[in-house]
């Protein structure tokens, strides 16, 4: 029986063909069949995960909570100096020049990235914002995020920083950041189900040996991680906490 | 840990206090009316063993605080404690945390140089194999008008 192995769909769709590359790899230097399974958007990796079909997973911050701390998964790596951040940003046009200049009833474009929205919520209480006194509209990805500010749709956009970063110069120009989270602590892990605990050590070793070989660190700059790094289970539990903390 | 002098204010004029904390030990320290902003985008996060003393602390809480990581490790988190802090909402915050649950609410920091700041803190326990072993507290930009509230409030509940 092959592992079943997934990644978050938060991703660049750039990467997708990386992470391919990765799968191949892992499968190479663990000896084991994996196979890996793609989902366009969270309620599909969750319905997966509520089935208990995961067995590998590259998670985002809010799934690795619930998957360590509801399903017991192990933490084996995280990417190195990646943090996963937001970006909270208006129509360069718009009269919205600070946070605390927006007012209730402000409209958000936002995905269904739990993590950035929950960031990106956090980001908007300095005015007095919260679920009561906002409308949300959920987008399918960042590009339409943006788009809903050009289009005057939605007067703040939340967006995972690196996909910002990563949008047109075109389309940048036209968007102002209002606030950019810095908190570093909280990212993605890479994880396993407690039934694979025999196979835990030799996946933590390919990951952590994809840097020391030329196709792996290829592999690892198609997917935008420079490497794995190793981690104690203590430092998923640690963002965790602070998740949870934030969650008030 | 040590009383505040007037050195700490760096040539700002203070208000002397004598503070007693809820393990009965006393500090004399020095306020200074001045607010430093929240720095945005971030989160002040520092973590305690189950007696309160301060086992991690992010750069930003270090920054904020004025003190060196050096000076705060090891020290008892209520280092930070403004005069201005009502008692009532420190002991609810442990009954609550030391109960399992998280506490949330506006709180007023000293810095070492006396002056101070303003945060939405979550404090929350940290449970491993069923048992509290510490405790992290996050802390973010709190909005204005709780703020306000807070800053009417607080002097009522001594």
């Amino acid at each position: 029986m092959s592992l079943i192995f997934t990644v978050s769909p938060d991703f660049n769709t750039k990467y997708l063909p990386g992470w391919f590359v990765v799968n191949t790899l892992l499968q190479r230097l663990t000896g084991e069949g994996i196979h890996l399974e793609t989902f366009d958007d969270f309620d599909g990796l969750h319905e997966a995960i509520r089935k208990d079909q995961i067995d590998l997973i590259y998670a985002n911050p809010f799934d690795a909570a619930r998957l360590v701390r509801d399903h017991r998964f192990v933490a084996l790596a995280r990417p190195h100096g990646r943090p996963d951040e937001a970006v909270v940003a208006a129509h360069v046009n718009s009269p919205v020049q600070s946070v605390e200049s927006l007012q209730p009833g402000t409209r958000i474009a936002s995905t269904d990235n739990p993590d950035v929205h929950m960031m990106g919520m956090i980001m908007i209480e300095p005015a007095d914002l919260d679920a009561t006194n906002v409308t949300i509209e959920q987008r399918p990805n960042y590009v339409l995020v943006a788009k809903s500010l050009l289009d005057g749709d939605a007067d703040i956009g939340f967006f995972l920083a690196e996909t910002f970063d990563e949008l047109s110069e075109t389309i940048r120009k036209q968007l102002r950041v209002l606030v950019r989270s810095q908190i570093f602590v909280i990212s993605h892990f890479f994880l396993a189900h407690p039934r694979v605990a025999e196979k835990m050590g030799p996946v933590r070793a390919a990951l952590l040996a994809l840097a020391q070989d030329p196709r792996g660190q290829m592999a690892l700059d198609d997917v935008g991680i420079a490497y794995f790094e190793p981690v104690e289970q203590e430092e998923v539990e640690f963002m965790i906490d602070l998740m949870v903390a934030l969650t008030a | 840990m040590r009383d505040m002098t007037l050195d700490d204010l760096h040539g700002q004029s203070g208000t002397e206090h004598l503070l007693t904390y809820a393990d009965g030990f006393r500090r004399r320290i020095y306020v200074v009316d001045r607010e430093v902003p929240f720095p945005e985008g971030r989160l002040i996060v520092s973590s305690t063993d189950p007696a309160g003393i301060i086992t991690h602390a992010n750069e930003s809480f270090v920054a904020m605080s004025g003190y060196s990581l050096e000076e705060l490790m090891g020290e008892q988190h209520y280092i930070l404690r403004h005069p201005d802090m009502p008692p009532a909402a420190f002991k609810g915050l442990w009954d609550t945390i030391s109960q399992g649950k998280k506490w949330h609410g506006y709180v007023k920091n000293l810095r070492k140089d006396g002056a101070f700041y303003w945060v939405h803190a979550a404090v929350v326990p940290n449970i491993r194999n069923g048992r509290i072993v510490g405790y992290t507290s996050v802390r973010r930009k709190p909005s204005r008008t709780k703020v306000e509230e807070c800053a009417a409030l607080y002097p009522t509940l001594f």
